[in-house]
C-alpha cells in the first residue's frame, strides 16, 4: 500500500528547475531509495515531501496529509535526518535526545533508542567529542525520537569510514524491521543496491526509472560475462554449442564468454568434462553503476 | 516539562559551559568596576564630574558593557552559529518551530544581562559604597528600554548572518560603537560634547541610566529613541529572520 504519493512535483529556484515533474510512490514498510548525482534534485524532492519547502506545482500526499498544508501534523509522523545538520558542540547525547523528545506528542523511549543505536556509553559525551559515525547515529536517533512512521535519511553515510558505513546500513535495516518506512537519499550505488527495496533514479530534476535494484540492472541488459584462463587449448565450438552462450572471444591467454541464464554453471561443467581447469575465473554482471550510466548517459560521480 | 522550558534549560546549560560567555558576559563588568575602584583617586569626589566620585559616575557604563556583551555579541554569534551548523534547519523538521529556540536564547541572554548588571550594582555597593539607583522606577524603565533596544539590534544581526564569524564581525562594530558612546573606553566627561550628546541616544542610553541612578528624572527623548529603536529593529528582524 502506498504511504507516500508524489505526482508531477515541480520546484524551481529562479530559472533552475530543481524538480521537474517528479512522480513516484513509496509503499509502507519499504526502504525506498532516491538515487542520483549531486545536484540532481534529490534533496529538493524530499524537502517538498517532508514539508520543509513549498512546491511550485504537482501533488504530494504523505499518509493522506499534504505537506504544504498540514506541515505541522506531518512533522509528528515523519522524522528527517538532514545533510550537514549538526548540534551545538557542548550539547551531550542524552541532553539532545531529552530535548528533542519534548518536541513530540508520543516520543520513543530515549534509553532504548540510545542503546539500540550503540550510543549507550556516550550518553554524557558532548556532540563535539563524538566521531563522525557516532554523530551520524545521534542524528538518526533524533530523526527517530518522535516515533515516526516514515524516516527520511539524506546522504547519511557521506564522510563515514567503511566500517561505520556498514554499521549504519545494519542499523537502517533494523529500523525498517520495526515497521518504519524509510526514504533513503543517496549517491552511492553500493548503498542503494544493498539497502533499497525499490529506488527512483533521478537526473536533472526528472525521474528516469523506478524499480528494484535487480529490475534496474535487468532493464539495461541481462548479459553476463565469464572470464578465465584455460589450462589447455580447446575449440570455441565446445562452448558455442551451449544454449546459454552467445559469444566467445579470446584475449591473449584469456577467454571471455558472454551469454545469459545460468552461464557460469554451463561453462564450468563443460570445461570440467573436458578436464580443462579455468584459472582466474571471474563472472562479470551488469552493475547498478552500468544501469545508471545506461539510464542517464552519465556516471554518478560527476 | 514543556518544550519551551526544555529549550531554555538546554540553552542555559550551553551558556554556562561556554567559558568565554560566562567570564566576559557575566563577570567581567563587575570585575572591571572592582579593579578601577581599587585606585584610591577614583574613589574621591571630583569637580570634573560635578562633585561625584569617578566610580559612581562609571558604574552605568559597566551596565552598558554587561548588556552589550550578551545582547550584541553572544546572542547574534550563537544564533548565526545555529544557522551555520544546521541546528535551525534540523529544528524545522520537528513539530516545534525554531522561533522557540530564538525565544529561549533571548530568555537566557536577557537573564545573563540582568545577572551581570546586578553583579555590577552589588559589587559597587559592597566594595565601594556606590549608592543603589536612587530613582528605582526610572532606572528600571531606562534599563528595560535600553536592554530591549540593544537586544533588538543584536537580533537584527542574528536575523541574516550566515555564519557565526560574519555575525561576530558585524556585531563587534556595533558593540565597540556602543561601548565608545557608552563611555566604557573613555569616561564620557573626556569625550567631546557632540560625541557625548550622541551617546545619550545610542542604546542602551548611558545618560538615562546615570540620571536615574542619581535620583534625577531622565530626559524623555532618549527614552523614546530607545523604544523606537527596539520597535524598529525588533520588527525588522522578525520580518527578515532566516530560519535556516
Amino acid at each position: 500500500m502506498a504511504i507516500i504519493e508524489v505526482k508531477d512535483l515541480v520546484k524551481h529556484y529562479g530559472e533552475q528547475r530543481a524538480a521537474d515533474g517528479v512522480s513516484f510512490t513509496v509503499d509502507e514498510g519499504e526502504i525506498f531509495g532516491i538515487l542520483g548525482p549531486n545536484g540532481a534534485g534529490k534533496t529538493t524532492t524530499v524537502e517538498c515531501v517532508a514539508g520543509l519547502r513549498d512546491r511550485d506545482a504537482g501533488t504530494v500526499s504523505v499518509m493522506g496529509l499534504d505537506p504544504a498544508r498540514d506541515a505541522k501534523e506531518l512533522k509528528q509522523i515523519l522524522g528527517v535526518q538532514l545533510q550537514e545538520s549538526r548540534l551545538p558542540d557542548k550539547m551531550r547525547v542524552g541532553e539532545a535526545l531529552d530535548l528533542y523528545r519534548s518536541f513530540y506528542p508520543n516520543p520513543a523511549d530515549p534509553d532504548r533508542l540510545i542503546e539500540s543505536l550503540g550510543l549507550g556509553a556516550k550518553r554524557r559525551t558532548p556532540f563535539g567529542k563524538l566521531s563522525g559515525g557516532q554523530q551520524q547515529r545521534l542524528s538518526i536517533a533524533l530523526a527517530l525520537i518522535g516515533n515516526p512512521r516514515i524516516a527520511v535519511l539524506d546522504e547519511l553515510t557521506t564522510g563515514l569510514d567503511p566500517q561505520a558505513r556498514r554499521d549504519t546500513w545494519d542499523l537502517i535495516e533494523q529500523v525498517r524491521d520495526t515497521g518504519v518506512t524509510i526514504i533513503l537519499v543517496t549517491h552511492f550505488m553500493d548503498e542503494a543496491e544493498r539497502l533499497c527495496d525499490r529506488l527512483a533514479v533521478i537526473d536533472s530534476g526528472k525521474v528516469v526509472a523506478v524499480d528494484s535494484p535487480a529490475g534496474l540492472t535487468a532493464r539495461v541488459s541481462a548479459e553476463q560475462r565469464v572470464r578465465f584462463r584455460p589450462s589447455a587449448e580447446f575449440a570455441d565450438a565446445l562452448l558455442l554449442d551451449l544454449p546459454e552462450v552467445a559469444g566467445v572471444e579470446r584475449n591473449g591467454p584469456q577467454v571471455v564468454v558472454s551469454g545469459s541464464g545460468n552461464l557460469l554453471q554451463a561453462v564450468a561443467s563443460v570445461l570440467a568434462r573436458n578436464h580443462i581447469v579455468a584459472a582466474d575465473l571471474r563472472v562479470e554482471q551488469v552493475s547498478l553503476d552500468d544501469a545508471f550510466v545506461a539510464l542517464t548517459g552519465k556516471s554518478i560521480e560527476n | 516539562m514543556s518544550s519551551f522550558m526544555k529549550l531554555v534549560q538546554a540553552e542555559a546549560r550551553l551558556f554556562v559551559r561556554d567559558t568565554t560567555a560566562l567570564v566576559v558576559g557575566l563577570l567581567l563588568p563587575a570585575v572591571i568596576l572592582l579593579g578601577l575602584g581599587a585606585v584610591p583617586m577614583l574613589r574621591e569626589p571630583s569637580p570634573e564630574m560635578g562633585g561625584i566620585r569617578f566610580i559612581d559616575y562609571f558604574a552605568p557604563s559597566m551596565i552598558v558593557m554587561s548588556v552589550g556583551v550578551v545582547g550584541l555579541t553572544n546572542l547574534p554569534t550563537v544564533m548565526a552559529g545555529y544557522r551555520e551548523r544546521g541546528v535551525l534547519r534540523r529544528m524545522r523538521t520537528t513539530p516545534v518551530h525554531p522561533a522557540k529556540l530564538l525565544s529561549a536564547q533571548l530568555v537566557v541572554n536577557v537573564g545573563a544581562a540582568l545577572v551581570s548588571s546586578l553583579l555590577v550594582i552589588v559589587a559597587g555597593r559592597i566594595a565601594y559604597g556606590v549608592p543603589l539607583p536612587e530613582s528605582p522606577l526610572w532606572f528600571a524603565l531606562a534599563f528595560v528600554l535600553g536592554i530591549t533596544a540593544v537586544f533588538a539590534l543584536g537580533m537584527l544581526v542574528a536575523a541574516t548572518a550566515a555564519t557565526s564569524r560574519a555575525a561576530s564581525g558585524i556585531a563587534s562594530v556595533l558593540f565597540m560603537s556602543t561601548m565608545f558612546f557608552g563611555g566604557v573606553y573613555l569616561p564620557r566627561f573626556m569625550l567631546p560634547d557632540a560625541v557625548a550628546r550622541i551617546g545619550d541616544f545610542v542604546p542602551p542610553g548611558v545618560q538615562t541610566l546615570l540620571d536615574s541612578w542619581n535620583g534625577e528624572t531622565p530626559a524623555a527623548l532618549p527614552l523614546l529613541v530607545m523604544a523606537a529603536t527596539a520597535l524598529a529593529a525588533g520588527t525588522a528582524s522578525a520580518r527578515i529572520f532566516k530560519w535556516e
